[in-house]
């Protein structure tokens, strides 16, 4: 909110600020307004005329299901071990004083900060040398590299939020650890895991790079999007599982990023 | 008789410092107990030895006859209440005092019931469905309480309970905890930094410095009888007195210690005394407490409000009743 509520920002600026807007976003609408065209072979502008026929194409189109359903099933596995992997390594750096702690905390890190082709290539290498075929798990390993980043940098967040007497206070009570980290820990994280492991999960959604280099033959969504539009055939499928894909992905971001806001005041209440 | 808490030549090292050294230790049952010394001096390593959050590095511990070396915190019939009070930010002040007995099973409905009355032992009754972020720290303070006394524990373990609460607070909660303590007849145990806390609520002080005890005993042995130099001059601001100057006085050449409120000011420049010179006033309300130079030994004087003062700079007769000089057994 602006306290000077008298002052305007000037007329140049605001077209500027739109201008801003509608570059990064105007494309996206492209997409969307071609998943209704009816021109299958190149996309023309303006479309020809309107129809809703590529939904029913997409929706009988076998390919299209496999690509979502492997999509969804290496962003389930990925963030699931993300979320076991974060959250420990969170705890023991946010809980503990060991040796070390600090360079573990980059290693873990690292990952995000690093090209996404570097991972790739360095994944495959070691696949190779170790002699494991491209497989389902291949894709989810590589995934899980970056997914665990995000789960981690959220849990550690909230960690440094919480006070540390709580576990001993909680055990005091006369709860193991077992009820300590049902009861106390749990919620006091939960938000910020729920946040951290939908990151993860849009983050793995449309990951292209990593998986290029760790597939072999299977396609997720992006890798069989970017094989529709190297040999056309149905366009609009493309445009249409686009959408879809928007949907999956800013959904949960949208919705984290909510969580997380929230989260301050639940974490920092204890004194 | 079995004690409350008995330390055997306990010890906990971290490394190379010795937080608690070779500490002996008996805390009766049902007895009111400070541990009390400068902060790094090993009270609140030995309370946490006693709650389980650590373990002796040597010795034994036990807790009404049973071995405690070993026993992690939740199996231990003893309770805490956390300096910043540990409450849980996402239960409510009532599922917060009920947290214990939810943990060992206790039906919703009885520990809910036994929750609410803890409640009104602490004299917040009603509050049981706010958080305890809307609660002020006086208030948290009450509930952290209550959260340990539900569990009906045979010690309570308090670790500087008052020390972030204002003046006024403080002084209401020392009489509320000195009365709870006799109401229920529970062992407690509370450390502190604060010896005017220490003297006034304890049946017994344990005076802590370098990981060792220096002193225990009643509050009044501790303040008109400190053993050593360190207890006379933490306790209450003692004046200590060199072996020479002891002598001159008691025959004995010892260190001694003299109370400020025991030694009387008089302008003067002869007679019976020591002879010193004014060099500071300090008001305090209901006394003065006067800074004095006897021949390049500092004292200090404690003076009732209202006492005719001698101007700074003045030469004075200092005068003290020869019972009144204690004589420490420190060697000189």
């Amino acid at each position: 909110m602006r306290s000077d509520r008298g002052q305007r920002a000037p007329l140049g600026l605001k077209i500027a600020a739109a201008c801003g807007l509608l570059f990064l976003h105007l494309p996206i609408l492209l997409i969307f307004v071609y998943a209704f065209t009816t021109e299958e072979k190149s996309f023309v502008w303006p479309p020809p005329g309107l129809t809703t026929q590529w939904f029913a194409v997409t929706w009988n189109r076998p390919d299209v299901w496999d690509a979502l359903s492997l999509s969804v099933r290496v962003a389930a596995i990925s963030t699931a071990i993300a979320l076991v992997l974060g959250t420990l390594c969170a705890a023991a750096v946010s809980q503990t004083r060991f040796f070390g702690r600090e360079a573990i905390s980059l290693l873990v890190i690292l990952p995000i900060a690093l090209p996404g082709i570097i991972t790739g290539i360095a994944l495959r290498s070691a696949f190779a040398l170790a002699d494991i075929p491209f497989s389902f798990w291949t894709i989810v390993l590589g995934h899980a590299t970056f997914c665990v980043v995000v789960v981690y940098n959220n849990a550690v967040a909230r960690f440094r939020r919480t006070s540390g007497s709580m576990i001993e206070a909680s055990m005091d009570l006369g709860a193991d650890g077992f009820q300590t980290f049902r009861h106390v820990v749990l919620p006091n994280i939960a938000t910020a895991l729920l946040a951290g492991g939908m990151l993860a999960f849009a983050l793995s959604f449309d990951e292209v790079i990593v998986t290029t280099f760790t597939a072999g033959q299977q396609q997720t969504v992006p890798i069989w999007m970017l094989e529709e539009l190297i040999r056309p055939r149905q366009r609009p499928v493309t445009n249409v599982v686009a959408m879809v894909v928007v949907l999956v992905t800013l959904l949960p971001i949208l919705f984290a990023y909510y969580l997380t806001r929230d989260g301050d005041q639940i974490a920092g209440s204890g004194k | 008789m079995t004690s409350a808490v008995s330390f055997k030549q306990v010890s906990r090292h971290f490394g190379s410092v010795r937080a608690v050294d070779a500490v002996d230790l008996e805390i009766a049952p049902g007895e009111f107990f400070a541990m009390l010394g400068p902060s790094g001096s090993g009270k609140t390593t030995c309370l946490r030895l006693i709650a389980g959050f650590e373990q002796p590095t040597a010795g034994s511990i036990s807790i009404f006859g049973e071995r405690a070396e070993g026993v992690p915190p939740y199996r231990r019939n003893v309770n805490t209440v956390f300096q910043d009070y540990a409450l849980f930010p996402h239960l409510n002040v009532l599922d917060n005092v009920a947290y214990g007995l939810m943990v060992k099973g206790v039906g919703k409905a009885e520990r809910l019931k036994a929750a609410e009355e803890a409640l009104s032992l602490v004299r917040l009754p009603g509050y049981g469905a706010r958080r305890p972020g809307q609660l002020s720290g006086g208030q948290r303070q009450r509930v952290a309480l209550a959260r340990a006394l539900v569990n009906q524990p045979k010690v309570l373990l308090l670790d500087e309970p008052l020390g972030a609460l204002d003046l006024k607070l403080r002084e209401n909660m020392q009489e509320e905890l000195k009365s709870l303590q006799k109401v229920l007849g529970i062992t407690f145990v509370f450390v502190t930094h604060d010896q005017g806390e220490a003297l006034s609520m304890a049946d017994r002080v344990a005076v802590f410095n370098d990981g060792r005890i220096m002193q225990v005993g009643t509050p009044e042995d501790i303040y008109q009888r400190p053993n050593t130099r360190f207890v006379a001059d933490f306790v209450g601001s003692s004046n200590v007195l060199p072996p020479d100057f002891v002598q001159r006085y008691s025959g004995q050449r010892r260190w001694g210690s003299l109370r400020p409120e025991s030694i009387r000011v008089a302008s003067a420049t002869s007679g019976d005394g020591v002879a010193a010179r004014l060099v500071g006033t300090n008001y305090l309300g209901a006394t003065t407490r006067l800074a004095l130079d006897a021949e390049g030994l500092r004292l200090h004087a404690v003076v009732p409000a209202g006492t005719a003062l001698p101007a700074e700079g003045e030469a004075v007769m200092l005068t003290f009743n020869r019972e009144s000089l204690h004589l420490m057994d420190e060697p000189a």
